[in-house]
């Protein structure tokens, strides 16, 4: 099978968080660029701290400070940084058992080179430029002892963190989707159809629905249809393309069994009723590509309304 | 308690790029038929699905609800959901079962991991506070966890090549593994002659990221006796985890396997499909289990030749079936992780009766 149409699709999303009173008193002391470990009931020092004890559920007995120096426990080596990684030249991954705790953090270590990396190597912390981003408070660890110990200043409270998340795919469509999609761009509607049932699906599902088998058979609609249901859209958002009052109506296109989103435009919203007989009005073809946006919307025909029996078990 | 048994199993070839959407149909379609040719059933006869899927691994929300076009949900079915591997999906379609509420049950997972970069998507599992904002790759924290027990003296380079040499060996005979990874040909200094992925993993010791989906239909008593000739029987059904604190545990042992492991009688296994997508895995994972010399590890080649995200665990288990519905064994185990460097592990034991 060739490869189906497919295209970028980038996504991120700023993950706000509430810390806690553990973690929100460790983000507080990194932002005074000091480093708080857990007290555990048996007296090991968990750093960075626990909310509860993994083995007792219990909170922590006391916030105490480590470090800000600590030993290399285990480590390995980024050849190419990923995007987001505390560095973006190659660094050294590494658990860190900080002085004065009993578990390891994990951070990156500014080492330079691999054969500059070892279990037992001393490093120290180097402070990030910014304050209140939690863990990314350290840029990251360096194997030099800093010549002064870093300022402690006080800070405001830290009780939230944000975190960035931005994550790419190579988004593929299925191959009924991209039939359909070559079809718009030459300004044709194809739709799959159920060996089984016999159902016309546009756009195509790559499964019927209904009994699980591949719609393979390709159909040619028309570009007319039928509102089998719609709303008007009074409510003003971020992105919107058409001023309000408009209609979002659900378009039944004539040989289809299942409805597609689009918007009724060429008459006044309160003329659109259910059984309304509609014609997908194209861009101009220059502007065509292998998307569902080469329709701009759809208008009345002036045809009669079709009868509510002929569309009402498709609503 | 009511006995459930594993009665069918299919797999989609493991590939590297797979042409397929990130909501599986296309790999569940083909698979689903193999395994009602294989049983005689058909999709009426399901009184439960479940399925494990990830909208990270898709990058997109509710991807799992595209997937149910793949079964004909139409009329409604009886169906459920795991932000999980597939074989956590299986164990809740096992305890439905047991429940009383169904007695044919089938669960699926399905992964498209080629479609991001699942190195990062992977650090996203990790705790969203301490670590997952530094994005630790899953390959760095397996190396992690591979230094530490390298120099614990708990395995040795020459150990972890040699589950690859074996594991490719297996992979070889396996239709479904992928290509070309799954061969013999390469011996453990020839391994040990590539450079490091990730100091001192090398690509031989890392998975392949790979693209597919897993399917296993269970069956309660008089039905599975009806349905196949020679059922696994499930005898022993557990899962564990361990802290998320990476620095906090001790990553050469897995408690969480070892407990599973104990609890669901994993000791008498004479066939052990263990899901380790790191080759030092698979020997923590031996030791926590108490697998001897004498028991067959992973016939199948393993994830070493094929690790489709939220399939993988889930066709261990089919692969530790099959063992037992071909006679080639009596009693054999399925293994599945979940998480950074063996976090949560899931055990089910299978017997011939």
């Amino acid at each position: 099978m060739s490869q189906p149409l497919h295209a970028p699709l980038d996504i991120a999303f700023d993950y706000t968080r509430s810390l806690g009173p553990t973690l929100s008193a460790f983000a507080s002391a990194l932002a005074e660029r000091r480093i708080l470990g857990a007290r555990a009931a048996d007296g090991l020092v968990h750093a960075p701290p626990f909310e509860y004890d993994p083995v007792t559920a219990a909170p922590p007995a006391e916030l105490v400070e480590v470090g800000p120096g600590g030993t290399v426990v285990s480590w390995s080596w980024m050849h190419r940084p990923l995007e987001g990684q505390p560095l973006d030249h190659p660094f050294g991954w590494a658990l860190i058992r900080l002085d004065g705790a009993d578990t390891a953090m994990l951070h990156a270590v500014d080492a330079g080179s691999a054969d500059q990396m070892r279990t037992g190597m001393r490093v120290w912390p180097r402070w990030s430029h910014s304050r209140g981003g939690g863990i990314t408070d350290i840029a990251c660890f360096v194997p030099q002892e800093p010549e002064a110990a870093a300022q402690t200043v006080k800070q405001p409270e830290i009780t939230m963190i944000t975190t960035p998340i931005r994550l790419g795919y190579d988004h593929t469509v299925s191959p009924g989707e991209d039939s359909f999609l070559r079809g718009l761009a030459e300004g044709r509607l194809i739709a799959q159809r159920c060996p089984a049932c016999g159902k016309v699906y546009l756009p195509p599902r790559g499964a019927c629905p209904t009994c699980g088998v591949p719609t393979a058979t390709q159909v040619e609609l028309p570009d007319t249809g039928i509102v089998t249901t719609f709303c008007v859209v009074n409510v003003p958002f971020v992105g919107q393309q058409v001023p309000v009052p408009y209609v979002a109506a659900s378009v039944l296109i004539d040989g289809a069994d299942i409805a597609i989103q689009h918007l009724i435009l060429g008459c006044a919203p309160d003329e659109v009723r259910m059984g309304m007989r509609v014609r997908a009005v194209w861009k101009p073809r220059e502007q065509w590509d292998t998307s569902m946006r080469n329709i701009d919307h759809f208008e009345p025909t002036g045809d009669p309304d079709a009868p509510y029996d002929t569309y009402a078990h498709h609503l | 308690m009511t006995d459930v048994a594993v009665i069918g199993f299919a797999q989609a070839p493991g590939e590297r790029h797979s042409p397929a959407t990130t909501n599986g149909v296309e790999m569940l379609v083909p698979i689903f038929g193999e395994v009602f040719e294989a049983t005689g059933l058909a999709k009426d006869d399901i009184d439960f699905w479940c399925s494990g899927s990830s909208d990270y691994l898709a990058g997109r929300a509710f991807s799992f609800v595209s997937a149910v076009d793949a079964i004909g949900a139409f009329p409604p079915v009886m169906e459920s959901h795991v932000e999980m591997d597939g074989a956590w999906a299986l164990y809740e379609a096992w305890l439905k079962i047991l429940t009383g509420e169904a007695e044919i049950a089938l669960a699926y997972g399905f992964g498209k991991s080629s479609a991001g970069n699942l190195r990062r998507v992977l650090s996203l599992q990790l705790d969203p506070y301490l670590l997952a904002p530094l994005w630790p790759d899953s390959v760095s924290v397996a190396a992690l966890q591979a230094r530490a027990g390298l120099e614990a003296g708990v395995w040795t380079q020459e150990q972890m090549a040699e589950v690859a040499v074996r594991s490719r060996a297996d992979g070889a005979g396996n239709p479904k593994a992928v290509r070309p990874r799954s061969d013999g040909s390469r011996s453990a200094v020839d391994l040990l002659a590539e450079p490091y992925v990730a100091d001192p993993l090398r690509a031989h010791d890392c998975a392949p990221v790979t693209d597919g989906a897993a399917v296993v239909i269970l069956a309660a008593g008089d039905r599975a006796r009806a349905l196949a000739e020679r059922p696994a029987w499930i005898t022993g059904f557990e899962h564990r985890i361990d802290s998320a604190a990476l620095g906090a545990r001790d990553l050469t042992t897995s408690p969480s396997a070892a407990s599973a492991g104990a609890a669901a009688g994993a000791a008498r296994a004479q066939v052990a499909e263990l899901h380790a997508p790191f080759t030092h895995q698979e020997i923590i994972l031996r030791n926590a289990l108490c697998l001897g010399d004498e028991v067959r590890i992973s016939p199948s080649g393993g994830a070493l030749t094929g690790n489709p995200m939220f399939a993988a665990g889930l066709a261990r288990i089919g692969s530790a079936a099959t063992e037992i519905m071909a006679g080639r064994a009596d009693v054999a185990l399925g293994h599945a992780t979940s998480g950074p460097a063996l976090q949560q592990n899931l055990i089910c034991v299978m017997e011939a009766k």
